[in-house]
């Protein structure tokens, strides 16, 4: 499969240096956590491994990550300030420097609290360029891309659900770009991430919302 | 879809069109964006860069101090007439000195491929540009004609530091403004895919040594070299050279030698330069010594 489907994805993103992995792609995995946690955290606990655990300080990958989790983007000028403005919002960053040999070099994995249960784990990846992919959310294993528009469905694992969440969306023309299905057990929680082609309009989601047996659906990307 | 070099200037060749224009056609049948708001985006990076080496051009300084105005020097002794290596060659290594200057000093810069990378691409086109006096759209076809060449790089093999080593990035944009000048030029797809093979042959095994960690030593320099590389390469294929081992294999040859780099040379500062007396010293002076960051973690407990 090709990792790398747009012209921007090699010129470009335009960001805040000094680094396209470790700054830019640090950027954008902190902002699909905080995509997916729906809100501003009061904690983040961020563990880092490879060459982010060797190198973070001197790419501005804590300041970069700190900046995603607040909902920042890559070139958002506020980025060398990240860690003073998390201090004055109340959000708490811990660093962890990780010796565990991951399968990739710039592996990062992010912990979120709300400080009233909430909590969210997800592992990311920086591939080059700015480009990166989500590799685990909550203990699932799942491929994101991050790069096109894409939604996350929580949802019983029971025979049928597939099938009615694409009904919805092929009701409304949208096409499938890539699509994953992960359990923890059978007849448990499952998720389904769903990248797709264009934007979804929020009445499809609340329509995909509404469907039996689907909990929760969280845009990863818009 | 092109899934590497030799397809790409098939589908130009074929078509008898720019491989810019192969590369917009891909990206709005992938994307499903128009071709309008395709140009307008590469438009907009253009500007990022237009505003990155001026900004350099200026004078900046990286946070630690360790880079910084030498793109002012470069201009200076350009003006003064005594550049040995010609005024195109040097004005491109000053524009992307200029770029790089700016990314260290955490700075706004578009990727080309990556941040590390960031001047080649800019730097080229920006001196190429006194000497063809391309249009706009010209430009931005020279920025799309890079794009072509680092997606296959991307796909087939790597463009991180971290994977590859530095062969993977500042070789990478090297070989892709190597393949736009020529086009640019006026060039053929087929010497634009000889300009990029050379380029990269004479990059391969670079490794990604960054003092302290910090995308200052030696990467703001590597551009520089880059630069003249790319322009002294497609210089070699518009003159009709070509180079015997064809451009994909070269890029394989690349991924290769990536694969088998220690993890030491791929950007974990703790190999090449970054090992060396000075750039330790160079570590310490910024982030402190191992021993004290300890004592200062033992008092704060």
């Amino acid at each position: 499969m090709m990792k790398y489907r747009s012209a921007f994805d090699i010129i470009g993103p335009v960001m805040i240096g000094p680094s396209s992995s470790h700054t830019a792609g640090a950027a954008r995995i902190g902002r699909v956590a905080r995509t997916l946690f729906e809100k501003q955290p009061t904690k983040a606990v961020i563990h880092l491994y490879g060459s982010f655990a060797k190198t973070y300080k001197g790419h501005g990958t804590d300041l970069a990550l700190v900046a995603g989790i607040m909902d920042f983007d890559t070139f958002d000028e506020r980025i060398p300030d990240a860690l003073k403005i998390a201090e004055e919002v109340g959000l708490e960053v811990e660093f962890i420097e990780e010796d565990a040999v991951t399968e990739h070099p710039n592996t990062v994995r992010i912990n979120l609290f709300d400080g009233k249960g909430k909590e969210l784990e997800i592992v990311g990846i920086s591939i080059g360029g700015g480009t990166i992919e989500i590799t685990e959310i909550n203990s699932f294993k799942l491929k994101l891309s991050g790069a096109n528009p894409a939604i996350l469905v929580v949802h019983q694992d029971r025979f049928g659900l597939i099938s009615s969440v694409t009904t919805v969306l092929s009701r409304y023309q949208i096409n499938i770009g890539h699509m994953e299905v992960s359990r923890k057990e059978k007849g448990d929680i499952a998720v389904m991430v769903i990248e797709m082609d264009h934007k979804l309009d929020e009445s499809v989601v609340s329509e995909l919302n509404a469907l039996e047996g689907v909990t929760q659906v969280i845009r990863l990307v818009n | 879809m092109f899934r590497n070099v030799a397809e790409l200037v098939e589908l130009a060749e074929k078509h008898q069109v720019k491989i810019a224009e192969i590369m917009i056609r891909q990206e709005i049948e992938v994307s499903g964006r128009s071709r309008e708001d395709i140009i307008a985006q590469m438009d907009n990076n253009l500007q990022v860069m237009e505003q990155a080496v001026e900004r350099g051009l200026n004078g900046v300084k990286s946070q630690t101090g360790l880079t910084g105005g030498d793109a002012v020097l470069l201009q200076n002794y350009i003006a003064s007439g005594k550049s040995l290596s010609g005024n195109l060659l040097l004005d491109a290594v000053s524009k992307a000195v200029a770029t790089n200057e700016v990314n260290a000093a955490m700075g706004i810069i578009c990727a080309t491929p990556t941040a590390g990378s960031a001047g080649v691409v800019p730097g080229t086109l920006f001196a190429v540009k006194e000497k063809l006096n391309p249009t706009r759209m010209e430009m931005i076809e020279y920025l799309f004609t890079t794009a072509a060449f680092g997606f296959v790089v991307a796909n087939n093999a790597s463009i991180s530091g971290a994977a590859g080593g530095c062969q993977a990035e500042v070789g990478s944009a090297a070989g892709m403004a190597a393949a736009a000048i020529v086009e640019m030029a006026g060039g053929t797809p087929q010497q634009s895919a000889d300009a990029f093979a050379i380029t990269l042959k004479n990059m391969l095994g670079l490794v990604c040594d960054p003092v302290a960690g910090l995308v200052e030593v030696p990467c703001v320099k590597r551009n520089a070299m880059g630069a003249s590389n790319a322009i002294t390469a497609a210089d070699m294929a518009l003159a009709g050279v070509t180079s015997r081992i064809p451009c994909d294999e070269v890029i394989g040859a690349m991924y290769a030698i990536g694969q088998s780099m220690p993890s030491a040379l791929r950007e974990t500062a703790e190999g090449g330069l970054a090992a060396t007396p000075t750039g330790r010293r160079l570590e310490e002076e910024i982030f402190g010594s191992p021993q004290k960051k300890l004592v200062d973690y033992l008092i704060q407990k």
